[in-house]
């Protein structure tokens, strides 16, 4: 049908050298203006959905019924995380009441440069699922996407594209996850690692070449599309892995 | 007096000369009762050992005590007796009642404080006026903090869904804070439903075996808290036990790393609350007398065994001089000496090793280049001593400003803009805590916020509470302990523990099944038949 892109270990070290240099950048945006990124690229993505639906019905084999629904749910996830970007750090951070005079608080901050292994089901609402929380918070991230209907994440990109979203906040890579994941485990520029279905395997590699420099991890099974689409695939607990609570203290006195 | 019409910008001091004494204001000991021996403490009882190793004092390097030590069979008991006591009682109790326990603990560690800050300071060569404020009445204020958790923690992690309790917990904890770290790794962990195997260090483990007793005379049910000792082998015996289903450890980056491998692919969960290297940043426009006494105490509190020490000083070129000048002048003044003196500030290295691995990198520092200040001090003949040392001209390339010492030394450089300083800040693997030394409020937040720092002190310096979340980041470890954020690491949250209902096969795949819809089969564990 089409000849996709093979991600090689250097494509990966450039994409991290892109994550890294635009990470300051958009975690220094305003949490509101992150949040209106985001939502533009729910509108841009449902100005696209029947181009979406169609992919999703020819390449990988959904019914029509379903393609609408992944679609439409990835849009609204994309919706939904747009309206934690100005809410995270108030329901997740917190002011202390520390004994003694002092102004105490802890806020959110992103962990920055994540590499994400995408779902290999739900070609688009696993990744949109994956990428959301992500970058809410401030990081940048480096989707790894290795599914039947690779060509959606380049679709995807395109939606990216035209929403106001800066380069090098978003890359994909579509490859083999199986001749990367040594490689991002081990790289020490990238601070957490979201996979999604890793095997006990990819498990192992990941964590044991991650301890070289403290890399952060979280492991989410796989789950079918219905899965995807159901509530209980977004949630907060989506952006907490990647956020490390910073807490500043300040004497109180005249 | 001719000294008091020294030039003005130079410190006013006072100079006795050799017109008056010192005269020591030893703490008594006696009250503090110990036995000859003890072993680890598992299913609610002590237990004898096959082998003991004496835990000494290093202001005297006489014996305390001796310890049992013990081994992967004594492990095994005690992980056995944490699942045991998870599934009979403690996960099922309700919070408020767990809370009576942990308030307990709390109120008869403040009855006991004397004695339990004796020990501290006998068995670890911290100063008697440490112990005394700081680290027994945090411990206290700690289990206090989380025994008003247990009953409150569907509002530390919101949303639907009730959080729940991992299991048992290994954790291995330093010997800088022996009690303190004892307490910040229990109270949680006990307020959210666990039960837990704990390894104190293998130089400090008297005052754990002393909360032992307190465990035991609160009548805690046998097995929630068990405690074994030994030095990383025991550690390793936890962390690889296969029912353990949480480890978390305080410590040194290099074991930390060495854990989060051993631990690879296992499922385990784990926080880690490793090494740093504090940048303390002075500006220009700081408090400068103020400054330089938080700098005084962010290096040389607790000999510098801390690992949220400032030990970096990175101050503005206007002021290096007389910053320098100051320190030099407070330096000379601090009491180094017997842990037990109340005047001391500067008590005992914790253990020879440790003294050793300071003098190997000052030694390092001199040859690199850098200027060493050391006042004089007449250190006693026994025990470890280092004085509280400084270099200047280090360079951010040196050692010293690299690595971790872990005691009383402190590297000084200087830099010109705000700018230069974040970047020299985090110009470093660590990212634990840092300081900012400024009168001006908005340059104080920016440079806060940028900052790769868990803690920061804003014209303060080593302040902690049970309240106030701490931890790292980058290779400071991950995880917070303190307040509601240190509840998170012990609890799941029903969107993190989600597991697939039916096979992953709703798109069809040419790759053979991934091995998640294997593992989503139940384990039978939460059956506490």
């Amino acid at each position: 049908m089409a000849n996709i892109c093979r991600a090689s270990r250097k494509d990966f070290r450039d994409a991290v050298v892109e994550a890294r240099e635009a990470q300051d950048g958009w975690a220094g945006r305003s949490a509101f203006n992150r949040g209106q990124i985001l939502y533009r690229m729910g509108e841009m993505l449902e100005s696209r959905r029947q181009a979406f639906v169609d992919v999703l019905v020819g390449t990988a084999g959904y019914s029509a019924d379903e393609a609408v629904a992944e679609v439409d749910v990835a849009v609204d996830r994309l919706v939904y995380y747009a309206g934690w970007t100005d809410k995270f750090a108030q329901v997740f951070g917190a002011v202390n009441p520390v004994a003694s005079s002092h102004f105490d608080f802890s806020v959110p901050e992103p962990s920055g440069v994540v590499a994400a292994f995408c779902p290999e089901t739900a070609p688009l609402l696993g990744l949109v699922s994956c990428m959301a929380p992500v970058i809410a918070t401030g990081n940048t991230v480096i989707l790894v996407v290795e599914n039947d209907a690779p060509t959606l994440a380049l679709d995807l990109a395109e939606v990216l594209d035209t929403s106001d979203l800066p380069g090098g906040v978003v890359n994909i890579l579509t490859g083999y996850r199986e001749e990367l994941r040594e490689h991002v485990g081990g790289h020490r520029d990238v601070d957490a690692i979201l996979s999604v279905g890793a095997s006990t395997e990819e498990r192992t590699i990941l964590e044991r070449e991650g301890a070289e420099s403290v890399t952060r991890m979280e492991f989410r099974p796989d789950r079918s599309p219905a899965e995807w689409r159901s509530g209980e695939s977004q949630s907060p607990y989506w952006m907490t892995p990647f956020v490390e609570f910073k807490t500043t203290w300040h004497p109180v006195g005249r | 007096m001719a000294e008091l019409e020294a030039a003005p910008d130079t410190a006013r001091e006072l100079l006795f000369g050799d017109e008056w004494e010192y005269a020591p204001a030893p703490q008594s000991a006696d009250h503090v009762r110990l036995a000859d021996r003890y072993g680890s403490f598992i299913d609610g009882e002590f237990r004898e050992a096959d082998d003991y190793f004496p835990s000494i004092n290093p202001a005297t390097e006489e014996t305390i005590a001796e310890v049992g030590l013990a081994n992967e069979a004594v492990v095994d008991d005690a992980v056995h007796a944490a699942r045991n006591a998870y599934e009979s009682t403690w996960r099922d109790l309700p919070g408020k009642e767990r809370a009576k326990y942990i308030y307990r603990i709390g109120r008869m560690i403040k009855e006991k404080s004397r004695e339990f800050a004796v020990l501290e300071s006998m068995d670890g060569g911290k100063p008697i006026r440490e112990s005394r404020d700081m680290d027994i009445p945090l411990v206290a204020a700690h289990f206090f903090h989380y025994a008003g958790w247990a009953d409150k923690l569907e509002y530390a992690l919101p949303g639907p869904g009730r959080p729940r309790s991992l299991g048992v917990c290994g954790q291995i904890i330093p010997w800088n804070f022996p009690l303190l770290m004892a307490a910040w790794k229990l109270a949680p962990a006990l307020a959210t439903g666990n039960t837990v195997v704990l390894k104190p260090a293998e130089t400090t483990p008297l005052t754990a075996i002393k909360l032992a007793e307190v465990i035991q005379e609160a009548g805690l049910p046998p097995g929630v808290v068990n405690i074994v000792h030994g030095a990383g082998e025991v550690g390793s015996a936890i962390v690889e036990h296969p029912d353990v289903d949480k480890v978390a450890f305080t410590g040194s980056t290099e074991v930390g790393k060495h854990i989060q491998k051993q631990l690879a692919g296992s499922k385990k969960r784990l926080t880690l609350e490793l090494g740093g290297k504090g940048a303390n940043i002075l500006f220009e426009d700081a408090p400068i007398d103020q400054a330089v006494k938080g700098i005084v105490d962010g290096i040389y509190f607790n000999q510098g065994h801390v690992c949220c020490a400032g030990s970096r000083l990175l101050v503005q070129e206007s002021v290096a001089e007389e910053v320098t000048q100051k320190l030099r002048d407070r330096l000379s003044t601090l009491r180094v000496g017997h842990p037990l003196d109340k005047n001391t500030d500067i008590g005992a290295i914790n253990s020879k090793q440790q003294l050793e691995k300071i003098r190997r990198l000052v030694d390092i520092g001199e040859q690199e280049g850098a200027d060493k200040f050391q006042p004089e001090c007449d250190l006693p003949e026994n025990g470890f001593w280092f004085p509280p040392t400084f270099f200047t001209n280090v360079t951010q390339s040196h050692r010293i400003a690299q690595e971790e010492i872990f005691g009383p030394v402190l590297s000084v450089t200087t830099f010109r803009t705000p700018e230069e300083a974040v970047e020299r800040a985090n110009n470093t693997e660590y990212g634990l805590a840092a300081g900012i030394w400024s009168d001006k409020g908005s340059k104080l937040f920016s440079i806060s916020q940028a900052l790769k720092s868990g803690v920061i002190w804003g014209n303060t310096y080593n302040k902690f509470d049970p309240a106030s979340p701490f931890g790292g980041y980058k290779e400071s470890g991950f995880g917070r302990e303190g307040g509601k954020h240190g509840l998170l690491p012990y609890l799941e949250h029903p969107s993190q523990s989600w597991q697939p209902q039916t096979p992953t096969n709703g798109s069809p795949s040419t790759k053979p099944e991934s091995s998640t819809s294997v593992e989503a089969s139940p384990e039978p564990k939460a059956d506490g038949t």
